[in-house]
């Protein structure tokens, strides 16, 4: 069987996929990064080259997310793409009609407007907490509740809480005040849910022109909770796709079928697995912006180098 | 009479022709260094925490050069009703402050008030030229702004269609030294003209299809690439091709745009129906220009503007309300010392991808569905 496989590397989740020539999803991994985006690639790779080594053949790799060139430089990627592109790649093979893409990931948030199945407006977040996961997951926790019940929770609510939810350290003193004045948890998740979604809808939906088929993916679109938070907030059905959480590797992995277009891949293989991957990084003298250099070495060899303003080290 | 020392901000490659012109005037020149991460932190360190990047940046330079010993200062003032204007005596302030003594002279950009420009040259010629003198110095020395425009202009155009990543960004800083170290106006034109060459040597190629990108803004970070991370040459190598608004002879060799020098006053009237009134900065010409890029059939705008800049934050809504308008697709960068290259990189691309394949769609609707094979982003 031919596949190709797309790689997904944010700062949360690194996720790994195997698509066929029709967009059939064969495989789809989820991995927490904890910090070590090598080591988990390594991982994926590992439990990839467990089940399909001499199975089937890779035509092509993509990589995307804030981890891209990183991924690109160990498995030998045939394109790498900016999270925005490949998103959007994946939303409108699986939903052609979609308008406008909400995603939610762990640490960042963005919104993809699509017009005739083109992008033709996106935002990011990634500064400010409040409208991304990681808000949810922390008052999860402040309340005790394991985050996959969090969103069945809310839908239980029946008396509507307003918490400020401007920015997570308000959210958090608002919601000790609303538990104290004796609210129903449920409510008050209820309460988080919406404001997380007006939040979103304030800061990155900010000007933009929302309009339906509105598709909702990245991790947070599990919660229901928001879901239906979003879906009160805009007066439209919201669409989760099946593979919601692992769509922007999937757009590598489109990406990587359109970009080799039946030529050879620069994939390495499975084995890459049981390589050796060391990184280093050094402050450059050249000149007075000292940049940070990081570099990545293979089996000994180096491989890439990032982090300069110039490009003095990008030639290998 | 001793010989002054004098500086002046650094803002790209025209640091070259102030240069010039200033020896003209018998000064000794103590060069800026192109800004660089120590510059911006010493600029952040001793600037009002509000104040907007350029300004930072530019303190920074100061207090880089100062050192070396200085006597006077030469800058350009701000047009309108914003803090730009201001920038010069708070500087002055803060310099003074920390012990340096230095006679700042604050120069009106030509084009904006030509009577107060003479004025200001007349402060700064303290050795007594003769009129004639300087007016021979100004225009070679404005005959070098205008070659260092036309070569950029040509590197951008170039770069997008390069076909070996880099060559042309190369070959420009080559070429560049040419018209640095030409003197008269005939050896200027000479340069000019092999440096025009040289860059028609590099190996491109022209069917190649090309998004192209307008870029408005503030001044300062429209200006001087290392406040804006070399944000040209990051899309060049994405392979769009970006038209910069602002160039200071405002002088320009796109022979598509109707009118020559007109095109001051066409940018003004551009941005009449949507902002009749001055508002400071540039944020009335950032509109007028979007209106011109979409009347010429360009792809897409990129806005960058200081963090905290008034008169682009003013800019950016009605920027988003003509990007609607127009179905015109505009990205605004506001730019401060937390500014990171790997994410605006990221939203860069995202946004040269978006215009490509806006394009080839809106290409393929015109050709009735089938596009020709010779159309390549390569
Ligand atoms: S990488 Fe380039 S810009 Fe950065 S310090 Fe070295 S020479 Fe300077
Ligand atoms: S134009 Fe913008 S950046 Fe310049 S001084 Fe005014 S507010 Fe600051």
């Amino acid at each position: 069987m031919e596949l190709y496989l797309g790689i997904d590397v944010g700062s949360v989740s690194t996720n790994l996929v195997l698509i066929d020539e029709d967009n059939n999803v064969h495989e789809s991994l989820y991995l927490r990064t904890r910090g070590q985006p090598i080591r988990v690639i390594k991982e994926g790779m590992q439990i990839l080259k467990e089940k399909y080594e001499n199975k089937v053949s890779i035509k092509g790799v993509g990589t995307t997310g804030s981890g891209r060139y990183l991924a690109g430089v160990i498995v030998g990627a045939d394109i790498v793409k900016n999270e925005i592109t490949a998103h959007a790649i994946a939303t409108t093979t699986f939903v052609p009609e979609v308008q406008t893409i909400i995603e939610i990931g762990g640490q960042d948030s963005k919104i993809i407007i699509i017009r005739d199945g083109v992008v033709t407006d996106f935002a990011m977040n990634t500064v400010c907490a409040a409208g991304t996961g990681s808000f949810l997951d922390q008052q999860a926790s402040r309340l005790n509740i394991p985050i996959e019940k969090f969103g069945e929770l809310a839908l239980k609510s029946t008396v509507p809480v307003r918490i400020a939810g401007r920015c997570t350290v308000f959210a958090e003193s608002d919601m000790i005040h609303k538990q104290q004045l004796g609210y129903k948890v449920e409510d008050i998740i209820n309460g988080l849910c919406e404001a997380l979604v007006r939040n979103y809808l304030n800061n990155v939906g900010k000007n933009k022109e929302i309009l339906p088929p509105i598709v909702f993916q990245g991790g947070v679109a599990a919660n229901r909770g928001i879901r239906e938070a979003f879906a009160r907030a805009l007066g439209q059905d919201i669409i989760v796709p099946k593979y919601y959480n692992v769509m922007g590797a999937i757009g590598a992995a489109i990406l990587a079928r359109e970009a080799t277009n039946g030529q050879k891949t620069n994939f390495k293989g499975f084995a890459i697995a049981d390589y050796n991957y060391e990184t280093r990084s050094f402050e450059c003298t050249y000149c007075p912006n000292h940049c940070e250099i990081a570099e990545i070495s293979e089996e000994g060899k180096v491989i890439g180098r990032w982090g300069g303003r110039c490009p003095r080290w990008e030639v290998i | 009479m001793k010989t002054l020392r004098i500086t002046f901000p650094y803002m790209g490659n025209y640091v070259h022709a102030f240069r010039g012109l200033l020896e003209d005037l018998g000064y000794e020149v103590v060069m800026p260094v192109k800004p660089s991460k120590r510059t911006l932190d010493l600029g952040v360190k001793y600037a009002p925490e509000f104040s907007c990047l350029p300004y930072k940046i530019v303190l920074g330079t100061y207090l880089e050069t100062l050192p070396k010993g200085v006597d006077r200062i030469v800058t350009s003032g701000g047009v309108g009703p914003c803090r730009a204007g201001l920038y010069a005596s708070l500087h002055e302030k803060i310099l003074k402050k920390m012990g340096y003594n230095v006679e700042f002279i604050v120069l009106e950009p030509p084009l904006v008030d030509l009577k107060g420009f003479y004025k200001t040259v007349q402060e700064l010629n303290y050795k007594n030229y003769s009129l004639w003198y300087i007016y021979k110095a100004i225009k070679r020395n404005w005959r070098k702004i205008k070659a260092l425009d036309t070569i950029e202009q040509k590197a951008l155009f170039l770069r997008p269609r390069e076909l070996t990543k880099g060559s042309v960004s190369a070959k420009y800083k080559e070429v560049l030294q040419y018209v640095i170290n030409a003197f008269s106006e005939k050896e200027i034109a000479e340069a000019e003209q092999e440096a025009l060459k040289q860059l028609d040597k590099i190996p491109v190629n022209l069917e190649k299809l090309v998004v192209k990108v307008g870029m408005v803004g503030e001044i300062y970070v429209l200006l001087e690439p290392s406040s804006n991370f070399e944000i040209e040459e990051t899309i060049g190598h994405l392979g769009a091709e970006v038209k910069r608004s602002m160039f200071l002879t405002g002088w320009t060799r796109d022979n598509t745009l109707p009118g020559k020098s007109e095109e001051l006053v066409s940018v003004k009237a551009a941005a009449q129906p949507y902002l009749p009134e001055l508002i400071g900065g540039h944020g009335q010409d950032s509109i007028g220009n979007a209106i011109l890029y979409i009347k010429q059939g360009f792809d897409g705008l990129i806005q960058l503007a200081p963090f905290t800049c008034i008169p682009e934050i003013v800019a950016r809504t009605i920027l988003t309300k003509i990007s609607q308008e127009h179905n015109f697709p505009i990205l605004t960068f506001f730019l401060d010392e937390q500014t990171g290259k790997a994410g605006m990189e990221t939203r860069l691309e995202a946004f040269i991808d978006l215009l490509k394949r806006k394009k080839l769609q809106k290409l393929e609707r015109a050709k009735g569905g089938n596009i020709d094979g010779a159309l390549s982003w390569n």
